[in-house]
């Protein structure tokens, strides 16, 4: 029998800890699936954050570390800098990536640190129960926004892909999304180029993935994907803002 | 015959991290601990190793975080305040059970505090250098030639016992210079198979991590780790004693303040006091067994720190407060002199003898 199908071999047996609908688990699938296409789990080493892929150490078959909340580019840049012939990547999400770990993200990408970042941007903190995220929507209702979000006194959400375009140390950054069937195919094409980058010495690459959190979205799964296309992808446009290929438009 | 040059303390600690194998250095500059990462960014690249100076302290241990976790010796270093902020990184490789070495060139505190030499992070360093149930392993060195002799068994220790290793030397320390020895100490160097370096397809993935969500694993961590500790506290203590034998009045101090100490009990004697010093080295473990040593003969003993007396109490609990323990100190960059330390010496006695 033809074998149309099977999970790759860069995932471990772990269940995954995510809620039912969040899609972590189709961005870790497209992360193991782009290792072994590679052929690189033997020498990759991954970074785990601090929020809901805390326990990522978990799913990947590669060697992986566990980072301090935010400090995952500064590990990665440890690591880097110890293993000159390992490819090294970071897995965030936005509280990690936008807010407490702002710092290390701006200067990994500046010193043009050769990693790749997969930045997992779902507009809320999830661990915690669903709190304001740097990249929370203006009028989103949080735990700690429950009158929806107002720039006046919490401010804009930040678009880390335009932010990141600006530094020349940046050699790739696109946004991608998964929240339907060609979106993922793309998402998955653009995190293979980030981790093909790195192997051809590139630079600090990253690719922004939209995510859902229908649990604290407080949608049902297919409500969340459609919130994707008609809130989230007109502030967070989809494409590509920096490619030292050339390509960028 | 090795060759004798005159070195600033902060240069002589980078070149014998050198000479112990460090190839990773991961900096942020303050003072007065700069001219450590000014030296590592002149030798590293010339012996094919990494300097980098980070974005932050924060970002610095989190390099050095990294860079252990990859099985390299690397090293860190900084002062006070910047210290204060790599507490966070302190306590995750403490609970990752990954060795390292951390240099704290002590300046007054709290707050910016000043840039003169202090001896006030003490308890920073041996009681709670982060968040958890930890230790670091802490040397306190008290010239140019042994911060050497500290580089040295910071490295080795800190990797024989899978963790985080400080030096607490101070501003005085840092910025003299003296002439120095570097032995033909081969260090020794251990194997790190738990150490990030790729599966290559020949083992399962190696995991380095902090976080237990099941309370008993956690404990168990906890409590593996806290053998580990009673191994290091019966074999690492490590103090000098200076004619304590038949002392009436023992002295104890640390790092520089212990040399303004052996100029005041060397006055005491020439006055006829039966003066002492006890100089713990390893600040932690604590030297237990040497201070009830030191002390045995002792009617009084006098600690003298450049703090608010913040080793009192460990002296205290190594004597079972059997003896009474009194403290002099001057703090936030001024240091004692060996007249005002003669004095309280002096005091204790029973007056001028």
């Amino acid at each position: 029998m033809a074998i149309v199908y099977k999970k790759s071999s860069c995932l471990t047996d772990a269940p995954l800890t995510y809620c039912p609908g969040c899609c972590h688990g189709i961005i870790t699938k497209l992360v193991a699936e782009v290792i072994e296409e590679l052929g690189i789990d033997g020498i990759t080493v991954g970074v785990a954050p601090v929020g809901c892929s805390v326990t990522a150490y978990n799913f990947f078959t590669c060697d992986m570390v566990e980072a301090p909340h935010g400090r995952a580019p500064a590990v990665a840049t440890g690591l880097r800098r110890s293993l000159p012939d390992n490819v090294i990547f970071t897995y965030q999400g936005d509280g990690d990536l936008a807010a407490i770990g702002t710092a290390e993200t701006v200067h990994s990408a500046t010193r043009g640190e050769n990693i790749t970042v997969i930045f997992v941007n779902n507009a809320i903190y999830g661990m915690t129960g669903g709190q304001m995220a740097p990249t929370t929507l203006p009028g989103q209702v949080t735990q700690t926004t429950p009158y929806g979000r107002d720039p006046k006194t919490a401010g804009w959400p930040v678009r880390v892909c335009e932010m990141l375009a600006t530094l020349t140390g940046t050699a790739y950054a696109e946004r991608v999304a998964v929240n339907n069937v060609p979106n993922i195919r793309h998402a998955k094409a653009a995190i293979k180029k980030a981790f093909q980058n790195q192997l051809d010495h590139k630079g600090f690459s990253i690719v922004e993935v939209l995510s859902t959190c229908p649990t604290n979205w407080g949608m049902t799964p297919e409500e969340a994907m459609k919130w994707v296309d008609d809130k989230m992808i007109p502030y967070y446009p989809l494409g590509v803002y920096k490619d030292i290929d050339g390509e960028a438009k | 015959m090795a060759d004798r040059v005159l070195m600033k303390g902060n240069e002589a600690i980078a070149e014998a991290a050198i000479r112990a194998g460090c190839r990773h250095y991961f900096g942020y500059p303050i003072t007065p601990q700069t001219e450590i990462a000014a030296y590592m960014s002149r030798r590293m690249p010339k012996v094919g190793g990494v300097f980098l100076q980070a974005e932050s302290e924060i970002a610095a241990i989190n390099m050095v975080l990294g860079a252990a976790s990859a099985g390299k010796r690397v090293m860190t270093s900084s002062s006070s305040p910047g210290i204060s902020l790599k507490s966070e990184g302190v306590s995750y490789i403490a609970g990752s059970n990954l060795p390292c070495v951390i240099i704290d060139v002590v300046r007054g505190g709290p707050g910016l505090g000043g840039i003169q030499p202090a001896q006030s992070d003490y308890w920073q360093a041996t009681k709670a250098l982060g968040h958890g149930d930890f230790q670091l392993l802490v040397f306190a060195p008290n010239s140019v030639q042994e911060m050497v002799t500290a580089v040295y068994d910071a490295f080795e220790n800190a990797d024989r016992y899978r963790m985080p290793a400080m030096i607490l030397a101070d501003g005085l320390l840092g910025q003299m210079m003296e002439p120095v020895v570097f032995p033909e100490r081969e260090s020794v160097q251990f194997e790190k198979p738990w150490a990030l370096t790729g599966t290559h397809g020949e083992r399962k993935h190696n995991i380095i991590n902090s976080l237990y969500l099941t309370p008993s694993e956690l404990e168990q961590t906890v409590l593996d780790r806290y053998k580990v500790y009673d191994e290091v506290k019966k074999t690492l203590p490590k103090a000098e004693l200076y004619l304590t034998g038949d002392a009436d009045v023992v002295v104890v101090a640390f790092g520089a303040t212990s040399r303004v100490v052996k100029s005041a009990v060397n006055s005491a004697r020439a006055a006829g006091i039966k003066a002492g010093m006890i100089r713990p080295y390893t600040l932690w473990p604590f030297p237990v067994e040497q201070i009830k040593e030191g002390c045995r003969n002792a009617k009084n003993v006098l600690t003298v720190e450049m703090n608010m007396g913040q080793m009192v109490d460990d002296v205290k609990l190594a004597l079972e407060c059997s003896k009474p323990v009194a403290f002099y100190g001057r703090t936030g960059g001024v240091i004692p002199s060996p007249n005002e330390v003669l004095a309280e010496i002096k005091k204790l006695a029973g007056g001028e003898k």
